[in-house]
């Protein structure tokens, strides 16, 4: 008898309606959205504070070059002494004064500039700083030299090394960025996935154990079945969450720009509109587009379909056999560390490696070997994998996965008839004889 | 075929540990069939190798004469002794759960369920989570999922832990109604006066092995000791007790009666009647109790895994 389907739909129900899971489901995107949106609301705070910089330029050299932007605003002292102008910036709240000696030789000036302050400024405001003196001194210096500026700036080139490979496929750095974006968001959710879902599996195995309801079940159908069926309905669980997640999360983007007043335009509109402005950002986003079809599409997807459903059963074949060996969470950390690590490995490998080298030596070895291969390999095909690797891959994964399920259906079978004990690795490995 | 289960030459090791050695046992067709056994004897790994939820290593098991297999998983009811539902599940969407694993339809499981609910006048739990239920209730519950789908073969195992004296009383009767109706039961228990009340054939596990097997009437004869109490009313107990330890072995027995009287536990000599004994007492007083003593099954366990 088959009772696949039946142990499915049950799971698959019982996760659906639990309260916390729909809590969750709803609550989740919506303390997303509230995070986000207090991070660039305190941001945009922050950066809508004008901050004032007193100068006191003795050497006369440099003050003409401040220039009042969107947050700072200069204001250019003269005829006082040092103390008194410490004493006004103090005065005035100011952010700082920025002193230069009365000097007349640009090297000497060049290292005699200092920044008074109440708080320690901010590593950008004193870069900020250095580069408009220095691009002063800089000019002063070359004229005194008898070298023309404006000869030097008419003369400056720019260069943009365009990508063609041998086939003749035009590419672009933007190619670069797209297959980081996909690749990574490909291999990241399927590390997320595997971690929410897993131990979600691991918990309702787990809850079968301490309801001791096990037994009554086992009569009726087989322990693979029993299991197959728990993965399969909390994977779908899963993936039904993640779409309203997606869902939720779409709608408050909206009504955020909506309410707030945010430009309404989609982003399209707005990226056609700043190209119409700017021809130089038109570029990029034709780029973009075309970054986009140059992706091996049909391939990603594909790919994304079969190295996710097989990296996600392998694990989480895992994560039941581990539900069973135990009897309540807590005896669960031990058995852990040898999923995670992986896990772990194989993101660091592909947000690191890959990046560099996507087809280096380690990229290589780790997009073959079956517990890192579903992550790895994501990020690696929008490189262009050839196909007789992605699909060797493929076939360790499958093989693999095969192997784990038969392997963690023994241990579950056995497990899930002991009680009491806190089973060691020994232990387990002798349940496969049972 | 008079035999609705028969288990032969059935072993099962784990690990290094042996849990069922070369056990066997017959269990006849309508009988209410007690499984023995101290703690740790095998019992349950035998109930879960008949279950098919563990396979033996070696021996066959049959059921109504066929080998068995998993057709057979709707021919049977478990009740196991480590029992539970999902706490957080309905008790009807779970008992229909329940019974669609064990191969009935939707509907059929529906109009079952409603039949046993009103008949265990537990109707209005329908909409009820377990979590809100007392153990007890639980265990109705598990009784019924356990029934519903009318296997051939019961197996109880511990069925009355749990239940007041009431309940108890209820699921007896239903499981020997359960008997008339035509279901073979097998019951593993450790309350002795069960066994003594309901089966027909025991079965004794100890350490791995079966030790012992057969009607209950039968071991009982087997057991019995040919001891008599007898409790008489006479002139004088000591010239009557020195008279009868001559002809048979006599002891000073302790049961109560309403009359202060002497009181003997007399083992007739092979050869001598009942009737030669009694026909001895009243000539000497007036009798008034005079019972065999038949062992128990409790006496028969204790001496039987005592010897082994």
């Amino acid at each position: 008898m088959n009772h696949l389907p039946l142990i499915i739909k049950r799971e698959y129900l019982t996760k659906v309606r639990n309260k916390s899971f729909i809590v969750m489901t709803i609550l989740s995107p919506i303390i997303m959205i509230a995070l986000i949106s207090l991070v660039a609301y305190l941001s945009a705070l922050n950066n809508d504070k004008v901050r004032t910089i007193a100068v006191l330029d003795q050497s006369g050299l440099v003050k003409d070059v401040f220039k009042n932007t969107e947050h700072t605003s200069y204001n250019l002292l003269s005829n006082m002494s040092l103390t008194d102008a410490k004493r006004l910036v103090k005065e005035t709240n100011a952010s700082g004064l920025l002193y230069v000696e009365e000097l007349k030789d640009v090297d000497a000036v060049s290292t005699h500039i200092k920044f008074y302050s109440e708080e320690s400024p901010s590593l950008s405001l004193i870069s900020d700083l250095e580069t408009q003196v220095e691009h002063k001194l800089t000019d002063i210096k070359l004229q005194q030299n008898g070298v023309n500026v404006g000869m030097i700036n008419a003369s400056k080139v720019q260069v943009t090394i365009s990508q063609e490979s041998f086939t003749g496929e035009k590419s672009s750095k933007m190619d670069s960025i797209m297959k980081l974006f996909f690749g990574g968001a490909a291999g990241y959710l399927l590390f997320m996935f595997i971690i929410i879902y897993g131990n979600m599996i691991m918990r309702s195995v787990i809850e079968e154990k301490t309801s001791r309801i096990i037994e009554v079940i086992i009569s009726s159908v087989k322990p693979i079945q029993l299991m197959l069926g728990k993965i399969i309905g909390t994977s779908l669980a899963g993936i039904t969450q993640f779409i309203i997640w997606i869902f939720i999360g779409g709608l408050l983007i909206t009504i955020l720009s909506v309410v707030f007043g945010v430009e309404t335009q989609t982003p399209q509109q707005e990226l056609v509109n700043q190209a119409m402005a700017n021809p130089e950002l038109g570029m990029q986003v034709q780029d973009v587009v075309t970054a986009f079809y140059n992706l091996p599409l049909t391939n990603l997807v594909i790919a994304f379909i079969l190295f996710f459903v097989s990296g996600y059963l392998l694990y989480s074949s895992f994560y039941a056999a581990i539900g069973a060996a135990v009897d309540n969470e807590t005896d669960t950390q031990q058995f852990m560390l040898p999923i995670i690590m992986p896990l772990m490995l194989a993101v660091y490998i592909g947000f690191f490696t890959v990046i560099e080298d996507p087809h280096g030596t380690v990229s290589l070895v780790f997009s073959f070997l079956p517990l890192t291969s579903p992550v790895v390999m994501l990020m690696r095909i929008p490189f262009g994998v050839p196909l007789w690797q992605q699909l060797l891959s493929l076939a360790i994964l499958i093989g693999t996965f095969m192997f784990t399920v038969w392997f963690a259906a023994k241990i579950y079978r056995v497990g899930i008839l002991m009680y009491g004990k806190k089973p060691s690795y020994k232990e387990l490995m002798k349940w496969i004889k049972y | 075929m008079s035999n609705l289960l028969e288990v032969n030459q059935v072993s099962k090791s784990f690990g290094n540990f042996k849990a069922l050695n070369n056990a066997s046992i017959t269990v006849p067709k309508g009988s209410i069939f007690g499984l023995l056994g101290p703690n740790g004897a095998g019992k349950t790994t035998l109930i879960r190798i008949i279950n098919q939820i563990t396979m033996p290593d070696s021996g066959t098991v049959r059921l109504d004469g066929d080998l068995l297999n998993p057709a057979h998983i709707k021919d049977i009811g478990y009740l196991p002794e480590e029992r539970g539902l999902y706490k957080t599940m309905k008790v009807g969407e779970q008992a229909l759960y329940l019974a669609q694993l064990k191969g009935l339809t939707k509907a059929e499981a529906k109009e079952r369920l409603a039949y046993w609910f009103e008949r265990l006048e537990i109707g209005d739990w329908w909409n009820k989570k377990i979590q809100e239920l007392s153990k007890g209730m639980a265990q109705k519950i598990q009784f019924v999922v356990t029934v519903l789908h009318q296997p051939k073969l019961l197996i109880f195992d511990e069925p009355f832990s749990g239940f007041d004296p009431i309940n108890a009383n209820l699921i007896k009767d239903e499981i020997l109604r359960l008997r008339e109706n035509g279901a073979t039961v097998i019951f593993s228990t450790h309350r002795m006066e069960s066994v003594e009340e309901l089966c027909d054939d025991i079965a004794l596990i100890h350490k791995s092995n079966k030790i012992l097997d057969g009607k209950l009437v039968d071991i009982k004869r087997q057991y019995k000791i040919n001891t008599f109490e007898v409790g008489i009313k006479t002139f004088d107990n000591e010239a009557l007790q020195r008279e009868l330890s001559q002809k048979f072995e006599v002891s000073v027995a302790n049961f109560k009666t309403l009359e202060d009287e002497l009181k003997l536990n007399i083992k007739l000599s092979n050869g001598s009647k009942p009737n030669d004994l009694l026909s001895f007492l009243t000539t000497k007083g007036e009798v008034s109790h005079f019972v065999e003593l038949i062992p128990s099954v409790n006496d028969i366990f204790i001496e039987t895994v005592k010897n082994n």
